[in-house]
C-alpha cells in the first residue's frame, strides 16, 4: 500500500508531467487563459489517463512485449511485437476517448456539456500518450500502472489549474507588448517549474 | 523554384514560425533541447516524418472520408514514426535512449497533425513536401538555438566540445545551472518570443 502512496505523490508533484516532462504543452498553454476551461480540461485528463494507462499496460504485457503472447498458446511465445507500441497505444487511447465521449454522452450529460470541446482534442495531447509511453519504459506492473495514471492526471491537471488563475490575475498588469500572451506564458510556466523543484528533494 | 514555393518553403521559419506563432509541437521543443546531439537528432526526425507524412496525406486526401479523417492521419503518422524509431534505435542506440519518450511522441506533436489537417488536406503533395520541409526547419531553428544556449551556457560546450572551460575543470567559467533544468527552457523560449514580436510587431497578441 505504501509503494501506491509513493508512486501516487512522486507523479503527482515530484515527476510532474507537465512541469517536470513539458509533456501536454500545447494544451496547457493554449487553454489555461480561463480558470474554469482549465478545470474542465484538467478533469478530461485526469479521467481518460487513468482510464488509458491501465488498458495500454495490460496491451504491452499481454500482447506486446517479448513472448508476452506465451499465455494465449505455447506456439506464440516467441514473438515480440513491441515495436508495434506507439500503433497500438494510439489507437487505444484515440478508441477510449471517443467510449468516454459517448458514455458521458448518454449516462452525464451534464459532465459531457460541461467538457465540451476538450474530450476529443485530449486524443492528441501528449501527456496522455506519454503517461502510457513512461508507464513502458518503466516497466510498472498492472496496480502501479494504476495509481501511476491517475497521479499524472492529477499531476497535469493541477499545473494547468494553477497556471490558469496566475493567468487571470495577470489581466490588470501591464507587461511589455511583445511579451504578452504567449511569451509571458512561457516565464510563468519557468517560474512554476522552478517552484515544484522544491518537491525533488523529496525521498519517499 | 518560384516565388510562391519559396514563400510556402520559407514562410515558417520567422513570419508564421510553427513553435513561436502557431503554439505548435512546444513539448518536445523544450525537453530535448538540454544537449545540441539529442536537439538535432530531434529535429531531423520531425522533418522527416513532417515531409512525408504531408506527402502521404496530401496524396490520398482525395480518398480518405471526412468524419474518419483524424484516425487515418493518425495512421499514417504513427506509421512514419515506428519507421523513424526503428531506425535511430538501429543507428545511433545511445541517442535514441536519451531521446526516451519523445520520439514516439512526435505522434502526438501538433505540428504534424496541423500542417496535415491545415495544408497537406487542401494542397497538392509538392507544395505539402514543401510546406512540412519549411515548417520542420521553422520548428528546427527555435530548437536548435534554445539548445545552443542552454547547453554552451549550462556546460559550457558545443556539441560535446570545450567551448568555456569551467571552474570545476580548472577554467573560468562558472556553468549556470538554471539553464540546464527544465525551467531554464521556458524562459529561453519566452524570451525568443518576446524577441521575435518586437521585430514583427503584427505578430503581438490583441489585449485579453
Amino acid at each position: 500500500m505504501e509503494q501506491y502512496l509513493n508512486l501516487a505523490i512522486k507523479a503527482i508533484f515530484v515527476e510532474n508531467l507537465a512541469l517536470a516532462f513539458f509533456l501536454g504543452m500545447c494544451s496547457f498553454l493554449a487553454c489555461s487563459k480561463r480558470v474554469n476551461t482549465a478545470i474542465g480540461l484538467g478533469a478530461a485528463v485526469i479521467f481518460v489517463q487513468t482510464v488509458t494507462v491501465p488498458i495500454n499496460n495490460l496491451i504491452y504485457n499481454r500482447l506486446l512485449s517479448d513472448g508476452a503472447m506465451a499465455w494465449i498458446s505455447p506456439a506464440l511465445a516467441d514473438y515480440d511485437l513491441s515495436f508495434l507500441g506507439f500503433l497500438c497505444y494510439i489507437g487505444t487511447i484515440a478508441a477510449m476517448v471517443q467510449i468516454v465521449e459517448m458514455t458521458l454522452d448518454r449516462y452525464v450529460p451534464a459532465l459531457y456539456a460541461a467538457l465540451g470541446v476538450f474530450l476529443p482534442l485530449i486524443a492528441v495531447n501528449c501527456a496522455i500518450l506519454g503517461g502510457s509511453l513512461l508507464m513502458v519504459e518503466r516497466t510498472y506492473t498492472f496496480g502501479e500502472s494504476v495509481v501511476f495514471g491517475f497521479g499524472s492526471g492529477i499531476g497535469w491537471a493541477l499545473a494547468i489549474i494553477a497556471l490558469a488563475s496566475i493567468r487571470e490575475r495577470l489581466q490588470y498588469s501591464n507587461i511589455p507588448l511583445g511579451l504578452r500572451g504567449l511569451g509571458m506564458t512561457f516565464v510563468l510556466s519557468g517560474l512554476m517549474a522552478i517552484g515544484f523543484m522544491a518537491f525533488g528533494g523529496i525521498q519517499l | 523554384m518560384t516565388a510562391a514555393s519559396t514563400k510556402t518553403l520559407l514562410d515558417p521559419l520567422f513570419e508564421s514560425n510553427p513553435i513561436a506563432l502557431q503554439v505548435l509541437g512546444i513539448c518536445s521543443a523544450l525537453a530535448v533541447t538540454t544537449k545540441l546531439e539529442t536537439a538535432l537528432v530531434m529535429c531531423l526526425a520531425v522533418i522527416s516524418v513532417l515531409a512525408l507524412s504531408n506527402v502521404s496525406i496530401s496524396l490520398l486526401r482525395n480518398f480518405i472520408p471526412g468524419n474518419v479523417r483524424i484516425i487515418v492521419q493518425l495512421t499514417i503518422i504513427a506509421s512514419l514514426v515506428i519507421m523513424t524509431d526503428q531506425v535511430l534505435k538501429a543507428y545511433i542506440y545511445e541517442i535514441s535512449k536519451q531521446l526516451s519518450v519523445f520520439v514516439g511522441l512526435i505522434i502526438t506533436n501538433c505540428i504534424i497533425m496541423g500542417r496535415a489537417e491545415a495544408y497537406a488536406m487542401q494542397n497538392g503533395p509538392l507544395d505539402s513536401l514543401l510546406d512540412g520541409i519549411g515548417n520542420g526547419l521553422g520548428y528546427s531553428a527555435i530548437l536548435m538555438a534554445t539548445a545552443f544556449l542552454r547547453e554552451l551556457l549550462a556546460q559550457g560546450t558545443v556539441f560535446g566540445a570545450v567551448v568555456l572551460p569551467k571552474v570545476h575543470d580548472g577554467g573560468w567559467y562558472n556553468p549556470n545551472g538554471l539553464l540546464g533544468i527544465s525551467a531554464g527552457a521556458f524562459f529561453i523560449i519566452g524570451l525568443f518570443i518576446w524577441a521575435l514580436r518586437s521585430w514583427k510587431t503584427d505578430q503581438v497578441e490583441p489585449e485579453g
